[in-house]
């Protein structure tokens, strides 16, 4: 509303036991008002009498007034005398009155045993969501090599430009930095012995069979794994992969595939490159702190690291790439058809990555030292 | 809401000179001009494409016209300083296509965020005014929920109610009949007629209804695609039954068809 042009009142005259309130001005529920208890000014009338006679401008500011004024009245019994106030506020204080009596509170609140047994049911469906997710992409997978052709590359090469090439950026920044540090902090044990050209060694063991990988993984998860679950939930909410499920066409073959491919074929060898910067990253430290010369770091890094630490950098890259995919696209997936849901989606897709890789991680140290690896 | 006392209570609702408007520099529509009297129902109809929504988004302020003005309540918006602005925000209250409820909060919350914002009552006087504002549009029992648990007709009227919560004196409805049934197309209809009667609200509708333009509106102007402006202004059954621009006819009797063959 407009500007109020004379400021609201309530003017009370108590005559006997009958308090006499005057309306006046223009009532703003974005300007000051009046409130009851002020207007009663700690008085106790028998009988209240509401009159507008200078009411100009008035909204539900006004109203709140009234009602304040009415359920006062009925708690100490007095009389609410409103006849002389037109008919339409009449209207609304009823409207009110109903709508205040009428109102519950809806108890979302649940006990315990309620809650614990809601969550384990919940843990279920979600497990049984996960393994149909999987066979889906079983499937799918099986599907694609028996009609390539059906395969959507042109999604396929798509993904793996955004999720590998537009990567390289970030993906060179982190290792490198991560070359940086384990270089430092190496170099402040191994120099102590004299073993500086250690250095070579620990950046290059730590770099191809665990941080290229794992760093990279960590990063993707947060890039590519969050974008997957935001397209797809956003998709979800705007009924798009429902009209793909009625037209006959798979969602994981249309959506999941190509991303869950891209991702599988890029991982790899951005850790392979996340490698490279890593023990170059390494390589300016010895130079600069350990006046190592880069030949000879090179020559110390070829003594210990093989194929087989390369395969096994490789083998975990693919594997968390996979990881990453399945995330990110089952969360978009399952994500409400909300705004807050395509974010918690994004959210849960970053934290499930992140932890299966430190659990795959962890599983991995296990088997290749089983397997002498 | 009431009777008008203020000095500019002559002035129009909305008075729109010369505007011009579009994106990137390139005009959707061009050099419109036209006034809504206040407690007027007023129509902006035509086609798909013609300039309704982008009408409507620099009438509101979310885009910034090309050229012209627009003011509300005699009062100019478009060369508004951030401080007159703010005020004539509170002039008016827009319901979107969808609702636009903030889906992380209930009902009772949506209403009550403009509240809290912009007054200074108490929590409870706003819990009181946030369930009466959903009573007003049917939604009493519902205060609790969130936008996701209810329908889309539910959310348009929950939209309402949160464009209503300030009183504006202005209320701009973009599409309040799309996607919902006839039935609860008609009843919406019904909630915009009984805001005026009871508030005294001028409600700016950009719609291309047929069954709501002819049930409610006062007036309407139509957009035109091709010439980028208003092609007709006027009473809806009299521009049905007047006018002779085809486009005008077409538009305004496209509901009529021949009688199926029968026997």
């Amino acid at each position: 509303m407009s500007a109020p042009a004379s400021p609201a009142r309530a003017d009370a005259t108590l005559e006997g036991e009958t308090l006499s309130v005057q309306l006046a001005g223009d009532w703003s529920i974005t300007g000051p008002r009046p409130n009851w208890p002020a207007a009663l000014a700690g008085r106790a009338p028998k009988r209240v009498v509401l009159g507008s006679a200078g009411l100009g401008q008035w909204d539900s500011s006004l109203l709140l007034f009234l009602f304040e004024a009415q359920q006062w009245c009925r708690i100490v019994g007095a009389h609410c005398d409103i006849k002389a106030l037109p008919e339409k506020i009449h209207a609304l204080l009823r409207q009110m009155s109903t709508s205040h009596e009428t109102s519950v509170p809806f108890d979302r609140s649940e006990n315990f045993f309620t809650g614990v047994g809601e969550a384990t049911i919940d843990v279920w469906r979600k497990t049984k969501v996960f393994a149909h997710f999987i066979g889906e992409c079983v499937l799918g997978g099986v599907r694609l090599v028996k009609h390539p052709q059906k395969f959507r590359w042109g999604d396929f090469i798509e993904e793996m430009q955004l999720c590998g090439a537009m990567a390289l950026p970030i993906v060179s920044l982190v290792s490198f930095l991560v070359g940086v540090t384990l270089a430092y902090t190496g170099a402040i044990v191994l120099r102590q012995y004299g073993g500086d050209i250690y250095v070579a060694d620990l950046v290059g063991l730590s770099m191809v069979r665990e941080m290229g990988a794992l760093m990279t993984g960590v990063v993707l998860a947060g890039r590519t794994g969050a974008a997957f679950a935001a397209t797809l939930g956003n998709m979800k909410a705007n009924e798009e992969i429902d009209a793909l499920e009625t037209l006959g066409i798979s969602a994981v073959d249309f959506l999941v595939l190509p991303r869950l491919l891209a991702l599988g074929v890029m991982m790899p060898l951005l850790a392979i490159y996340a490698n490279a910067l890593g023990i170059l990253g390494g390589m300016a430290v010895s130079m600069k702190v350990l006046s190592i010369p880069p030949t000879a770091y090179w020559v110390e890094l070829l003594t210990i690291v093989d194929m087989s630490d390369m395969l096994v950098g490789v083998i975990k890259a693919v594997v968390f790439g996979l990881i990453i995919g399945l995330a990110g696209c089952l969360r978009g997936i399952e994500a409400e058809r909300s705004a807050a849901g395509v974010g918690r989606a994004a959210t849960s897709a970053v934290v499930t990555a992140i932890l299966l890789i430190i659990v795959a991680d962890a599983i991995f140290a296990v088997a290749f030292d089983i397997l002498g690896l | 809401m009431a009777d008008v006392t203020d000095p500019l209570s002559d002035s129009p609702a909305i008075e729109v000179t010369g505007l011009s408007c579009g994106y990137d520099g390139q005009p959707v529509l061009k050099d419109v001009s036209f006034t809504v009297k206040r407690g007027e129902v007023f129509f902006v109809i035509g086609g798909s494409g013609c300039g309704k929504s982008t009408l409507l988004r620099n009438l509101i302020g979310l885009n910034h016209p090309l050229a012209g003005t627009v003011k509300f309540l005699g009062q100019s918006f478009t060369h508004a300083d951030l401080a007159a602005r703010r005020a004539l925000l509170k002039t008016f209250g827009v319901l979107y296509q969808g609702g636009a409820l903030w889906s992380s909060l209930t009902l009772r919350q949506n209403v009550a965020l403009p509240l809290e914002e912009h007054t200074a009552l108490s929590p409870r006087e706003i819990g009181e005014l946030a369930t009466l504002k959903l009573a007003q549009v049917g939604l009493t029992g519902f205060e609790d929920y969130y936008p996701s648990e209810i329908s889309g007709g539910m959310k348009k009227r929950a939209g309402l109610a949160r464009a209503l919560a300030l009183d504006p004196s202005i209320v701009f409805l973009d599409e309040p009949s799309a996607g919902l049934d006839p039935v609860t197309s008609r009843k919406l209809d019904e909630l915009v007629l009984q805001v005026r009667e009871t508030f005294g609200t001028t409600l700016v509708v950009v719609s291309h209804e047929l069954a709501s333009i002819y049930s409610i509106a006062d007036r309407v102007i139509m957009l035109d695609r091709g010439e980028q402006k208003i092609i007709a202004e006027g009473a809806p059954r009299e521009l049905a039954a007047h006018s002779r621009d085809p486009r005008v006819i077409d538009f305004l009797h496209r509901g009529d068809r021949p009688a199926a063959p029968t026997g």
